[in-house]
């Protein structure tokens, strides 16, 4: 899928970040292109949520230093729903619950809040269970869900499906993956990664954040980058997994 | 200023001020108001120096000269179509400013069901041994002032095994009228053993467009639930923005009794209730469920007391407050479990979102405990809008105030989903939501 005519989506220079005042970003450089999935492994602490956070514009964090340029845009300018707007999704590592708000009334309120920003058409209650319908299959959710309130009582896995269900609504050009693979059972990792692959195509891009390779036996990377004190410190391709899986993170120096 | 309006401002001649000034058509029920009418004279006007009263200011309202209603205005059905229960169309009682309205109520009630007006029942033997028995008018200077009142009401009486499916609305219209009135509503409500049934106390107002009037609504509410039967009780009060609003309910719990109260208060400009609940004999079930949604000034004072006294009793309580711009809600919520009420399992919790920097909340729950052998819990929670949650709503392209909105309406759908009348909440959350801006 990557060739190197595709553009570039995101574009990260010497990026810096910190929370109360504590440095966690020191220095981040990556370029995604259209059509590729990036994996950031990395130590606990290691700042590898924050980076995801930081991309998606948390207010806790405060950018420090360095540029994010996402298709031409300034991102770090933009109040979180306009990163939205402009394509990018975080897939939380713990989904909030929101009591009282169905699932479907949710997906419903995200998806036309995002038409309207993209000049689409709104869809009514009905058309949207038509179309929230279809798209619950590519997560294999069951659309007793959809009436359910927004991930309350849903099992870990449940939440985790639900928020590669509302990335399959928004429609990103880019996904970033926050720990998605931590508290799956492996029939659902399996249903997660298959919902990202169909959500895959050669015009956006995915930033997986995990612990572990397993996820990476499911969704392929065409970069692995390993994250240490704040830092990418190496960049491979699939095969680096691998060895970090075998081998730990000590053996990865700057 | 002349000595009229001095005496106005005489917090302890006002309420005397508020007494009746005809008799009742009823002997015996004479005799109670004129022991009532002592009361009135002797109790003093709560104010902010007693301790029960600290932060709800009522001698706000002795700036008004409430007067008696003397007529009602000619309201129909449509006129109150806005608050009409699909569930509860032929089980309606209406009062229009305290006053009984038999064409605008509809009784047409399953066998071994009575709610009907007072006046029509006034040697009915229930109504005579237990009206009055279980509100305090003797130390409440309020409950006092409405016993003093006493002649127009709700009765409803469940036969005993009576499974009452049809829910019962006690309808409480108060409307525009050129001089501010006060109105003293008063239900009785006695479940006999293994009766069962869903209770809806509502207290409105008309208009409910382009218009707030004050007015006092001062009302008391005696429930005595006997052994084995189920009170489903929901109390909603929605009275216009610039009311006063008192209310006091009394509940009486016989042996495996289940009592469950969701609470509602959205409206009037100063609004305290008191819910007094007595356990009488064990294994009592109570569930209580409390939301107050306020802004701009409103204050509104929720005082509960859960006196457990005898053993095997179980109670719950989530207590809710949202408070924005200048409003003040006020919780204070009492657990006793008394030396001989062993065995009790009993949690409270108290959970508030202030809103602005400006609002204010005051939550105090209380648990007593001079058994050995029981199980409680008690907190409370003062919060802002979460940070997380609010992200999370952003990055799904919710730009502030509608995610701010829908968390709001989410911490109080909470409550209302509780209500267990489906049109009714439906009804709620709409209000909510269209509050929030049509969110959902």
């Amino acid at each position: 899928m990557i060739s190197s005519s595709s553009k570039t989506i995101l574009e990260v220079r010497n990026l810096s970040a910190s929370v109360s005042g504590v440095g966690i970003l020191k220095g981040i450089n990556l370029t995604v292109r259209a059509g590729e999935v990036h994996a950031i492994m990395g130590p606990n602490g290691s700042g590898k949520s924050t980076f995801s956070k930081v991309l998606a514009g948390h207010p806790s964090y405060t950018v420090t230093g360095g540029e994010v340029m996402f298709q031409g845009k300034n991102l770090l300018e933009l109040p979180p729903e306009e990163r939205a707007h402009a394509g990018v999704f975080l897939a939380f590592q713990y989904p909030i619950e929101i009591p009282g708000v169905s699932n479907s009334a949710f997906l419903r309120l995200a998806y036309n809040t995002m038409q309207a920003r993209r000049g689409g058409e709104d869809l009514d209650p009905l058309e949207f269970n038509d179309y929230i319908r279809e798209k619950s299959r590519i997560v294999e959710m069951d659309p007793s869900f959809l009436d359910r309130n927004v991930n309350e009582g849903f099992s870990g896995g449940e939440k985790k499906r639900n928020e590669i269900l509302q990335m399959a609504v928004l429609d990103p050009t880019l996904a970033i993956l926050d720990e998605t693979d931590s508290g799956l059972d492996i029939d659902a990792l399996r249903i997660v990664a298959s919902g990202v692959n169909k959500l895959m195509t050669p015009n956006n891009a995915v930033i997986m954040v995990t612990h572990y390779q397993r996820l990476l036996n499911y969704i392929t990377p065409d970069f692995v980058h390993v994250m240490r004190g704040g830092q990418i410190i190496k960049t491979g391709g699939k095969e680096l997994a691998l060895e970090l899986e075998t081998r730990g993170y000590d053996w990865v120096h700057a | 200023m002349s000595a009229a309006i001095k005496s106005i401002f005489n917090h302890n001649t006002y309420l005397s001020g508020l007494l009746p000034t005809t008799a009742a058509p009823h002997e015996w029920l004479n005799a109670l108001r004129a022991d009532a009418a002592l009361r009135v004279r002797a109790l003093p006007f709560p104010t902010t120096r007693d301790e029960e009263w600290r932060f709800s200011d009522f001698s706000l309202m002795c700036k008004t000269a409430f007067a008696p209603v003397v007529a009602t205005p000619a309201l129909t059905l449509t006129d109150i179509a806005p608050f009409l229960l699909l569930e509860a169309v032929n089980s309606r009682l209406v009062f229009v400013n305290g006053i009984y309205a038999a064409h605008l109520s509809s009784t047409v009630l399953p066998a071994g069901v009575v709610a009907t007006n007072f006046s029509a029942m006034l040697t009915n033997e229930t109504l005579r041994a237990q009206l009055a028995q279980h509100a305090p008018f003797q130390h409440e200077a309020f409950v006092a002032l409405n016993t003093s009142h006493l002649q127009e009401g709700a009765l409803i009486v469940l036969s005993k095994n009576t499974d009452c499916t049809t829910p019962l609305h006690l309808l409480f219209v108060s409307t525009a009228s050129i001089a501010p009135v006060a109105s003293h509503p008063r239900c009785l409500i006695v479940a006999e053993s293994g009766s069962a049934c869903t209770l809806i106390e509502d207290y409105v107002c008309l208009p409910t467009v382009n218009a707030s009037p004050t007015y006092f609504t001062n009302a008391v509410t005696e429930i005595v639930i006997e052994d084995d039967a189920t009170l489903r009780h929901t109390r909603l009060q929605r009275e216009s923005p610039s009311a006063f609003h008192v209310g006091y309910a009394a509940v009486h719990l016989g042996r495996n009794s289940c009592y469950d109260s969701n609470n509602i208060t959205f409206g009037a400009r100063l609004s305290r209730y008191n819910l007094h609940i007595t356990q009488s004999a064990e294994g009592t079930n109570c569930t209580l469920n409390g939301l107050a949604l306020i802004s701009g000034r409103q204050v509104a004072d929720t005082h509960t007391v859960m006196d457990h006294t005898q053993p095997n009793g179980n109670s719950a309580q989530l207590h809710k407050c949202i408070v924005d711009s200048g409003a003040h809600a006020i919780f204070n919520g009492k657990i006793f479990v008394r030396k001989d009420a062993q065995h009790t399992n009993s949690t409270q919790s108290s959970r508030n979102l202030l809103l602005s920097n400006k609002g204010r909340i005051d939550t105090k729950p209380q648990l007593e405990i001079f058994a050995d052998d029981v199980k409680c819990a008690h907190g409370a929670t003062v919060s802002q809008l979460d940070t997380e949650e609010m992200f999370y709503l952003n990055s799904r392209g919710l730009n502030a105030n509608t995610a701010r909105n829908l968390l709001i309406y989410a911490f109080a759908e909470e409550i209302i989903d509780k209500v267990p009348i489906a049109s009714l909440k439906q009804h709620l959350s709409q209000t909510v939501s269209s509050q929030m801006g049509e969110i959902v």
